[in-house]
């Protein structure tokens, strides 16, 4: 084995490698072929950092030196000056790690000094597709422990007293799941992963399934092991290759080791695992509908009970928990329920990883001991709001949450408090407004979705949530009521209380928690008929002020051609035939076209 | 895999590609190689202080480069980090490279007349 100086983690997340990463660890290979570096330095890729913002992200160690936003043309300059001269290359770092002349390593900066890592402490370090770098940070030794040394039922007690509750969304007790299944009776029972991770904007288990695969199958096994199953079903949507490719190998890398298989640790343990490729549905991501897709079965839900507990896939107790759950597992089993259950809050326990989007500062994917307030994420981890502007909201809970306003900032994030808030903890979605979001179009904007994805089973919610869009649509081009307000708030108690699944009962959530946090906004739009954040395109009309210097040059970009005016004179818009595109406002040399 | 003890082993092995990437304190071993390092044959000696470090196993050293030190006269230079004090060899080759592993980073023992406190007397 050769012994590396300095390791290059190139990261091979999603983002990053959309943005160019896979040339980037290209052109390093070639660079260090050139300085004849290939046996000092090794080149990694790994999984996502998180700072999605940042990307492409390469971290050079054993500095812990972050260089953000790389080109493959910067490469050759930090491999002669950095790799093979020593000379950190400052210009390329992430702008915060380099203050007062002094360089902070990775852990320094501000994104993720106030962050903890247990789900995602592997992601960013080990290269996911080498079993043996998980192996290096204590992988495997949680299901090695659990088959020599524990009963089924400790194994049970540690998670039911470690707190950990359903990280999908639902919160429910994950030790109470996994003794429910453990009870009920089956000659054959199944362990399932839900990694149809559906909601707009978030992509936490995506970046575990792609940083640190093998976390997943090790918790499997354990769970397996628990309940009495022998075989397990990950269920992940095919627009997820790389996570899919990276699952597959780590598979296969498992059974070679014996990890899966016959007779695990010399045990009488067998297990095995299948991956089941999704259509990307979101209902899938309902248990029921999810267990009837790998059924090979159109996915559609059905009433519980029974729970998948008592009658899931094939008619066998099954359990079923998330990426996200599962990843929390051998952390618990290592370190013990008592550690895990010091960190977060009374009823919230450990961490939650959240992927942080729309007017933030640091977009990316954050874990964060649970009874962190709002403002800590946004302000401190997320670096505030982009631009200047005010902050409006935040929305939580993707699809099926709610918004939470400027007076909850400070609440603590956990279960029950999001949810006495008017949201919900969701999967971890976390979408940030600003003032220039209008809360109607956001509202519409969700809902439009789950319109998209109702599978059409119950009518509530096939034809409670298109009626409710075609109100808000009515709303947003100015034609709407106050009646349609109230309208939309009996449809939505309605749909909530009648629809099948979690879907329906859920989606008239966004418009809810916006009609009472924002209510404003809805009167404008239907009373004074306009749109005060200036998104609705309906309620817009684009003006020129007198400022007009007649230069012309709005007539020749609007391709409408519904600009009038004499050169060097006061130039008009034709309000009937705009289309409200602002090409004009973006090409105003002094600024003169205005949104009214 | 066959037991705990399986795992641990191949735990150890894997430890040793991975450490570099993981805050510890161990001891850091630095070679000046900025351009005059580079001519003065730090290159010979980095490399050989790192197949040193490979045939003893040392997966607590850090072998790493830094910029010019400042007396680019003795280059090549290496400066040893351990226990919160540092050694500084100064006219440094792989010959002398190797006697710095054996004697300073395994037996705790400076090579004093291979400091710059020695060769500037």
């Amino acid at each position: 084995m050769d012994f590396f100086r300095s390791h290059v983690l190139v990261c091979g997340g999603t983002g990053c490698t959309s943005s160019g990463a896979l040339d980037i660890e290209t052109k390093f290979l070639q660079e260090l072929k050139k300085h004849d570096l290939e046996k000092e330095v090794k080149v990694v890729r790994t999984g996502c950092f998180g700072l999605c913002e940042a990307g492409p992200i390469v971290i050079v160690y054993p500095e812990g030196s972050f260089y953000s936003r790389i080109s493959v043309d910067d490469v050759a300059r930090i491999t002669e000056e950095h790799l093979l001269k020593g000379r950190i290359v400052t210009d390329f770092l992430y702008a915060e790690s380099v203050e007062d002349d002094e360089i902070k390593s990775i852990n320094q900066v501000e994104f993720y000094k106030k962050q903890q890592r247990i789900v995602l402490r592997n992601c960013g370090i080990i290269n996911p597709e080498v079993i043996d770098e998980y192996i290096a940070m204590d992988g495997y030794r949680a299901l090695g422990k659990v088959l020599t040394e524990m009963s089924r039922e400790d194994v049970i007690d540690e998670i039911k007293n470690s707190g950990l509750r359903g990280r999908g969304g639902g919160g429910f007790p994950t030790g109470l799941k996994w003794q429910f299944t453990y009870q009920a009776k089956g000659d054959q029972k199944y362990v399932a992963c839900n990694a149809d991770e559906g909601d707009p904007g978030a992509f936490m288990d995506r970046s575990v399934l792609e940083g640190d695969p093998h976390a997943l199958i090790e918790a499997m096994a354990i769970a397996a092991y628990a309940i009495g199953a022998d075989l397990g079903y990950v269920y992940i949507r095919a627009e997820y290759p790389i996570a899919v490719h990276r699952l597959e190998i780590a598979i296969e890398e498992a059974k070679e080791y014996g990890l899966l298989g016959k007779g695990i640790f010399d045990t009488d343990f067998n297990f095995d695992m299948e991956i089941r490729l999704g259509a990307g549905a979101f209902v899938c991501g309902e248990e029921t509908a999810l267990i009837a897709s790998i059924e090979g079965e159109r996915g559609m839900p059905r009433p519980r009970p029974p729970f998948p507990a008592q009658k899931g896939i094939w008619g066998q107790p099954t359990l079923l928990n998330n990426v996200e759950t599962y990843a929390n597992i051998p952390q618990i089993i290592l370190n013990g329920s008592e550690w895990y259950a010091s960190v977060g809050t009374d009823r919230s326990k450990g961490t939650k990883v959240f992927a942080l989007g729309g007017k933030i500062m640091n977009t990316g994917l954050i874990e964060i001991p649970m009874g962190t307030t709002l403002r800590e994420v946004i302000y401190d981890i997320g670096g505030g709001i982009p631009n200047g502007k005010a902050f409006k909201a935040v929305q939580t809970g993707g699809p099926s949450g709610g918004c939470i306003t400027t007076d909850a900032l400070d609440t603590p994030i956990d279960y029950d408090n999001l949810i006495e808030k008017g949201s919900m903890m969701g999967s971890g979605g976390m979408i940030v407004m600003d003032e220039n979001n209008c809360m109607v179009d956001i509202a519409r904007f969700f809902l439009d979705f789950t319109v998209d994805e109702s599978c059409g089973k119950c009518t509530p919610c096939r034809e409670g949530t298109r009626r409710m869009l075609g109100l808000l649509d009515k709303i947003c081009e100015g034609k709407g009521t106050l009646e349609d307000i109230d309208k939309l708030e009996s449809l939505a108690t309605t749909i909530k209380n009648t629809s099948l699944c979690g879907l329906g009962q859920t989606a008239p959530n966004p418009v809810l928690s916006t009609i009472v946090h924002f209510r404003d906004e809805y009167d404008a739009h239907v009373i004074d008929r306009t749109c005060p954040s200036g998104v609705c395109k309906a309620l817009l009309s684009i003006v020129i002020t007198d400022e007009c210097i007649g230069c012309t040059a709005c007539t020749k970009v609007c391709p409408v051609d519904c600009i009038s005016g004499e050169r060097k004179g006061l130039h008009v818009i034709d309000q009937d035939k705009c289309i409200k595109c602002e090409a004009c406002i973006a090409k105003c040399p002094v600024k003169c076209i205005v949104k009214k | 895999m066959k037991s705990l003890a399986e795992l641990a082993k191949i735990r150890e092995e894997a430890l040793k590609t991975v450490d570099v990437r993981m805050d510890t304190k161990c001891t850091r071993v630095v070679v000046g190689m900025a351009t005059c390092g580079i001519s003065a044959g730090a290159r010979t000696v980095l490399t050989t202080l790192l197949e040193e470090a490979k045939i003893r196993n040392l997966n607590d050293v850090t072998i790493t480069q830094a910029g010019c030190i400042g007396v680019c006269r003795l280059e090549p230079i290496v400066e040893v980090y351990k226990n919160g004090e540092k050694v500084t060899y100064v006219n440094m080759d792989a010959k002398k490279a190797q006697r710095v592993i054996a004697e300073h980073i395994v037996n705790g023992q400076v090579v004093s007349e291979l400091t710059i406190g020695a060769v500037e007397k």
